[in-house]
């Protein structure tokens, strides 16, 4: 508790220490980040105007409407969002799993095998999409044969895996799966670990096998960080521009193919080869994106984190 | 606390535990393995790249699982990177944003956090939340209109411009996580400095290192993903004199696809610092991510 005199006696002067500790984060978060994303959502509202194209003017939802509608947008963006659902439901039922087996294996195995198999599983994660791009294009050209040597023992035959409409994306979400199986890993380990040796004693000496003592004991205890996993999963989906841009350009190739809704919003933002830019109605890409969040992230809160037994442990 | 259910037990289910122990040596072979397979796949793919890069064309290609012997070593790819790429300044400028960044995030995220938590004032649970808002939106979402302001800011092609950027994004869960910790310094602490006529700016400088596991947590958080970002430094900061490493080597190895010894090096040479300091840091790295996720 406060000494009563001391509070009354600094009630009366003007707070600047409060000033001075908050005003600088207000600033910057304010004009950098808040700002932008409401004044984004403003400008999806708006179009150059047919006069003058240098001149802005108010349009209502035309933007979303031509988006929806236009023969040239309207495909790009539902295969933008068909991509992004393809590329979350691989990181979600291959990334996440993958990383829910090592961490059970890394908490059952010495705490110093498991440090250096943790370090070394995670180093992909340092690495920048760019690197991770080139490592895997290089890995995977024929060229050099990498790939189809090591595929070959699975008797998987040489193909251009990234050059295919059918394998360039699940080939893109696979290597983003292996750049980033690390952080659900640590998250599951953490967890894991948290749980009290007493319980899984328990099941053990009522005769329960490995199996039944994750599924009945460990897995339920872990529910929390599974959604948080998902949800983290889910937000992360919208950054993977920088992979998609690294190996495919931006005009996510082959055909398309491997289009999400970053790379389509980079190209309708800047314009490509002979379409000129359109800033407006690339933030009305911005603005499907950010609904698409938002829905994601209010099913998480209401659906998941709600429902959810929390066990004190 | 296991040795006491393990003594208690064992006249009773002498066998059991027998069985029960072979068993599990069988399966902590099995995790060794499992685990093991999946370290390869891991670094195998970066191992064979750095590997590579130190030896000439032909071996390159003749056989790529080989160490470089003294007859296939060659520096042929790090030369062609020295002279047509801008390497050195390019890390220089990554340093500069992301330890610019990294500082106004911790200096003005544990600030925010300090006053939150030390003070009761009107607003304070809804500047919280006001903060709380950007951790689960992407900055990215707000492109369009970030390029104007930073437009109109003159701050186009400079490091301050990308800063500023990283500095906004990176403070919502830096003021989460801080104020989460420092709550939980006592108050007697702090009071006992006020008696003293400590001024509310020393308070915070005692506070400070008193927080230094979520303080290494909200840098581990940041600092990865400000370094490795190509999108803003694409949108933001093209130009050559301030192009970060990130965005360097894209555009390098864009232009030397073809040429197999410059790729290499030039990957190795982009990989070498982040590769270096994540195994110098790893354990306050993971410390830190385990910190954050029990947070």
């Amino acid at each position: 508790m406060k000494n009563p005199a001391k509070s009354s006696t600094s009630r009366k002067k003007f707070p600047t220490h409060l000033l001075v500790f908050l005003g600088p984060a207000i600033v910057i978060y304010t004009v950098f980040m808040v700002y932008p994303l409401f004044d984004s959502l403003r400008l999806s509202l708006y179009a150059p105007s047919a006069g003058n194209s240098r001149v802005e003017e108010f349009v209502g939802l035309a933007n979303y409407q031509r988006l929806l509608t236009d023969p040239l947008l309207s495909p790009r963006l539902t295969g933008a969002i068909g991509n992004n659902f393809v590329f979350f439901i691989v990181h979600m039922f291959v990334q996440n799993p993958i990383a829910l087996v090592l961490a059970t294996l890394l908490a059952s195995v010495g705490k110093r095998s498991s440090a250096v198999y943790r370090t070394l599983i995670f180093t992909p994660t340092v690495l920048s999409f760019v690197l991770v791009g080139f490592i895997w294009q290089i890995i995977l050209n024929p060229l050099w044969g990498i790939a189809d040597d090591v595929l070959g023992i699975f008797g998987l035959e040489s193909q251009p895996w990234l050059g295919l409409p059918g394998t360039a994306l699940p080939t893109l979400s696979l290597i983003s799966v292996w750049q980033f199986v690390g952080i659900p890993m640590m998250l599951f380990l953490v967890a894991l670990i948290g749980i009290p040796e007493e319980l899984i004693e328990a099941g053990r000496v009522d005769g329960a096998s490995a199996w039944r003592v994750f599924w009945s004991i460990k897995f339920p205890l872990i529910l929390p960080t599974v959604g948080i996993v998902a949800i983290l999963t889910f937000v992360g989906n919208f950054n993977a521009f920088d992979l998609v841009y690294t190996v495919q350009g931006s005009l996510a190739g082959p055909n398309f193919a491997t289009d999400l809704l970053g790379t389509f919003f980079y190209r309708t933002f800047f314009g490509f080869q002979l379409q000129p830019g359109n800033p407006t109605m690339g933030a009305a890409v911005a603005g499907v994106m950010f609904l698409i969040i938002m829905l994601g992230v209010v099913l998480y809160l209401v659906g998941w984190q709600r429902r959810i037994t929390q066990y004190e442990l | 606390m296991t040795t006491i259910t393990h003594s208690n037990v064992a006249p009773a289910g002498q066998s059991i535990w027998h069985r029960y122990r072979i068993g599990s040596r069988i399966q902590s072979a099995g995790a060794h393995l499992i685990l093991l397979t999946y370290l390869l796949i891991a670094v195998f793919p970066v191992i064979l790249v750095i590997m590579n890069s130190f030896k000439g064309r032909q071996a390159i290609f003749r056989n790529p699982y080989a160490l470089p012997t003294p007859e296939t070593f060659s520096l042929i790819g790090y030369e062609t990177v020295f002279s047509r790429g801008n390497f050195p300044l390019y890390f220089v400028n990554s340093l500069i944003v992301t330890l610019g960044s990294m500082f106004l995030i911790i200096l003005c995220g544990a600030m925010v956090a300090f006053a939150l938590s030390e003070y009761r004032f009107p607003g304070n649970t809804l500047l919280g939340l006001y903060f709380a808002l950007g951790i689960m939106i992407p900055i990215r979402l707000g492109t369009v209109s970030l390029l104007r302001i930073i437009v109109s800011l003159s701050l186009i092609n400079t490091h301050i411009g990308l800063i500023l950027v990283y500095t906004a994004s990176g403070l919502p869960l830096a003021v989460f996580v801080l104020s989460n910790f420092m709550r939980q310094v006592p108050r007697d602490l702090k009071d006992a400095a006020r008696v003293d006529g400590a001024s509310e700016y020393r308070i915070f400088w005692m506070v400070l290192p008193l927080v230094r596991p979520a303080l290494g947590t909200v840098l581990v958080f940041n600092m990865i993903p400000i370094w490795n970002d190509l999108w803003f430094p694409l949108i933001l900061a093209p130009a050559e004199t301030v192009k970060t490493v990130t965005l360097g080597a894209q555009t390098f190895l864009g232009q030397f696809v073809n040429d197999w010894n410059a790729v290499l090096a030039s990957l190795t040479l982009a990989m070498a610092p982040i590769i270096t300091l994540y195994i110098l840091l790893s354990r306050q790295l993971i410390r830190g991510l385990t910190a954050g996720a029990i947070k």
